[in-house]
């Protein structure tokens, strides 16, 4: 049996395969979540996954979940993360996930989801509010981090993306260096991050997922505005692919169990 | 419905504003409640009275006023309605639960204004709504500051009497409350030109007393086991209450309840067996607001309880039948309203407590405390809420919203994920 777990993220589609072999890959959603489901069908047909067989079972999750009109199963990104995490973190733990649209805090208990808490309609603390920040000063996502290492923080203030990206241009405008905004920029997500999960009582074992948890910076700066440690994990950004996967095989398991009494 | 159009032109209605909301109802209406499974037969009712909202209960509304007879368009469940009836004058709710009257809010309140208060005063603004055309005289009250500011923008339009409702529940509170209703009193009195005697009161307070009794028989068919009947149903009839004929809706309610009873007896349920029940707390959802409990019941879960105005704030609690004097009854009334536990009192604890029995007695799995954007008591309040859910082992979540769909996407992978974690 193929166990496939395909999340369907608001800037990247990520996919896990687990079968005879295990494997896993990333594309961006671009701006259809039902074209980047067909891509993802055919790379999966080239890796010797045919999607439509018995012999494979699919659950898909994130915002475009739906989209995916091949799956057994849609759960929740939530749920699929809280999954992943915990296997990736090697049991109980809490999550904080930052995605490029939302970002989400999970508690986890005896194995399951015990409360979690996301972002509301708002950008603030999300990847795009990164990526809009990046394009604003005219380098990557990867190079934003760079120059945010060398900066000193600019204090940005605004709870609103587009007030924070005026903030940033007024910054510009007073000639402040690209280093001391960028530090702004990375502080100002990482604070809004940690805001989210304030009220929640976080497991010592706290990990981060989404594209942002293989930066060690950024898990750096988080771990203080957090007021603990946040791991970071390889694989982060698979987190709820992999969760998804490996639901595919209890789901599938369970409810051959079930028929079998 | 020609004779809708007519009456709503001479009600001064910009007609083809409000065609577009006629146009977009029945599609809406359809989507969330016709579509369910299994519905009671006596569901009909209900239906029929959604959908000629504008027309049948306006048009009572209106020969009632031909007689000579006064209609009063209210807010909020602290206005007796005893005391308008007693009068031989009518009480009905007015309209604020749809996103389609918010723009017309917005151009006379501050954005940061909740959803319902600029959706009443977008209906009223924007002549969309027939209640308000109709109603002569509006009773406003001081449960927060959004609305006070509000009353007085609208009684530049038309008369509207505010209530002062104390913010505290000490001895001298309810008495002040029992002396305001002294003074509406005086003020339907002089408004309709018919004295109140006690024996008027008391047969109006035993008119709104089954009202709420025939809500409350509702809601325990859904203490079951197996659900006779969906939230979303139950939240419909709730919303109606506000508008139609206290006696008709009572006995129609009744009705309904003998065909629940039938189904309890039976074991009918209009969902699968395990299904999860949430109760939801927190701020009113005004008639078509649906967008919840549609959301919910869509996910695999069902709504049981709502602790809200359109919910058990309106019905539970009666008002002493046994009271001759009109001085007696106005106490026994204030007594009665003021157990209402509204995030407007300081401090509130009643509530939490009223939360935790309708946990139990609903035999709730979860909680979803609901705030409408803006409100800022009930928002501070769901700090106490989701402590005290914890505290007593019981999963909440909480939502903020207002009326548009924009989050609805948001909310349905929130609360499917609630569902989820309910169901691990």
């Amino acid at each position: 049996m193929n166990y496939v777990g395909i999340d369907i993220g608001s800037t990247a589609s990520k996919v896990v395969a687990r079968g005879k072999d295990i494997f896993q890959f990333v594309l961006p959603t671009g701006w259809s979540s039902k074209e980047a489901t067909t891509i993802i069908k055919e790379k999966l047909l080239e890796n010797g996954i045919d999607v439509l067989s018995d012999e494979t079972k699919v659950v898909a999750t994130g915002y475009g979940r739906a989209a995916v009109d091949f799956a057994d199963y849609t759960i929740t990104e939530i749920t699929c993360h809280a999954r992943g995490g915990r296997e990736l973190a090697g049991g109980d733990c809490s999550i904080i996930d930052v995605g490029g649209q939302d970002t989400k805090v999970i508690l986890l208990s005896n194995g399951t989801v015990q409360d979690f808490q996301m972002n509301d309609k708002c950008s603030a603390g999300t990847g795009k509010f990164l990526e809009i920040m990046a394009n604003r000063l005219g380098v990557t996502l990867q190079e934003l981090f760079e120059l945010a290492e060398k900066g000193t923080v600019l204090p940005i203030s605004s709870l609103c993306t587009v007030f924070a990206e005026s903030e940033v241009i007024n910054y510009i405008g007073e000639g402040r260096s690209r280093e001391d905004i960028a530090a702004g920029v990375v502080d100002s997500v990482a604070a809004k991050v940690a805001q989210l999960g304030q009220r929640k009582r976080l497991s010592e074992n706290l990990i981060l997922t989404g594209g942002l948890s293989h930066n060690e910076y950024f898990t750096e700066i988080l771990s203080k505005k957090v007021g603990q440690k946040v791991n970071s994990v390889e694989n982060g950004r698979y987190a709820g692919a992999l969760g998804a996967a490996l639901l595919a095989e209890e789901k599938t398991v369970g409810a051959a169990r079930k028929r079998n009494s | 419905m020609a004779d809708n159009q007519k009456m709503w032109d001479e009600l001064g209605m910009n007609l083809e504003l409000h065609d577009q909301l006629c146009e977009v109802l029945p599609q809406a209406f359809g989507d969330v409640f016709l579509s369910q499974e299994n519905r009671p037969e006596s569901m009909d009712y209900y239906n029929m009275v959604v959908a000629d909202i504008h027309g049948i209960r306006p048009a009572e509304l209106i020969e009632h006023q031909k007689k000579g007879g006064k209609v009063f368009g209210t807010f909020c469940v602290f206005v007796p309605d005893e005391i308008i009836f007693a009068a031989d004058a009518i009480a009905t709710g007015l309209c604020g639960g749809s996103q389609f009257w918010v723009p017309g809010g917005e151009k006379v309140l501050p954005t940061n204004t909740c959803p319902l208060i600029k959706a009443s005063v977008g209906a009223r603004l924007d002549r969309t709504c027939p209640f308000f055309r109709i109603a002569d005289m509006y009773i406003g009250e001081t449960t927060c500051d959004g609305k006070k500011k509000a009353w007085e923008i609208l009684s530049e339009d038309v008369p509207v009497h505010v209530m002062n409702l104390p913010q505290m529940k000490r001895a001298k509170d309810i008495k002040a409350w029992a002396e305001e209703i002294e003074t509406f009193k005086d003020v339907i009195e002089e408004f309709t030109g018919n004295k109140i005697t006690g024996e008027k009161l008391a047969e109006s307070i035993q008119l709104i007393n089954n009202k709420r009794k025939a809500l409350e028989r509702l809601y325990n068919y859904r203490k079951n086991e197996n659900l006779p009947i969906s939230g979303t149903d139950a939240l419909v009839i709730s919303q109606i209450a506000f508008y139609d004929d206290p006696a008709r809706f009572t006995q129609m309610t009744n009705k309904l309840c003998d065909e629940l009873e039938q189904r309890v007896q039976d074991g009918v349920s209009v969902v699968p067996d395990g299904t999860k029940r949430i109760m939801l707390t927190g701020t009113p959802l005004a008639i078509p607001n649906w967008k919840l409990h549609n959301i919910i019941e869509t996910s695999g879960a069902a709504v049981v309880c709502e602790e809200m105005c359109t919910g058990t704030r309106y019905f539970e609690n009666q008002v002493d039948e046994a009271k001759e004097t009109v001085e007696e009854q106005i106490e026994s009334l204030a007594e009665r309203y003021m157990k209402i536990n509204c995030a407007c009192f300081t401090p509130n604890e009643g509530r939490i407590d009223d939360i935790l029995r309708l946990a139990k007695e609903y035999k709730v799995d979860g909680i979803i405390d609901v705030n409408l954007k803006f409100c800022n008591l009930y928002d501070t309040e769901g700090y106490f809420v989701e402590r005290a859910m914890k505290d007593a082992g019981i999963p909440v979540l909480g939502i903020e919203t207002d009326y548009t769909d924009s989050d609805a996407q948001q909310l349905r992978t929130r609360i499917s994920a609630f569902v989820e974690m309910l169901n691990n």
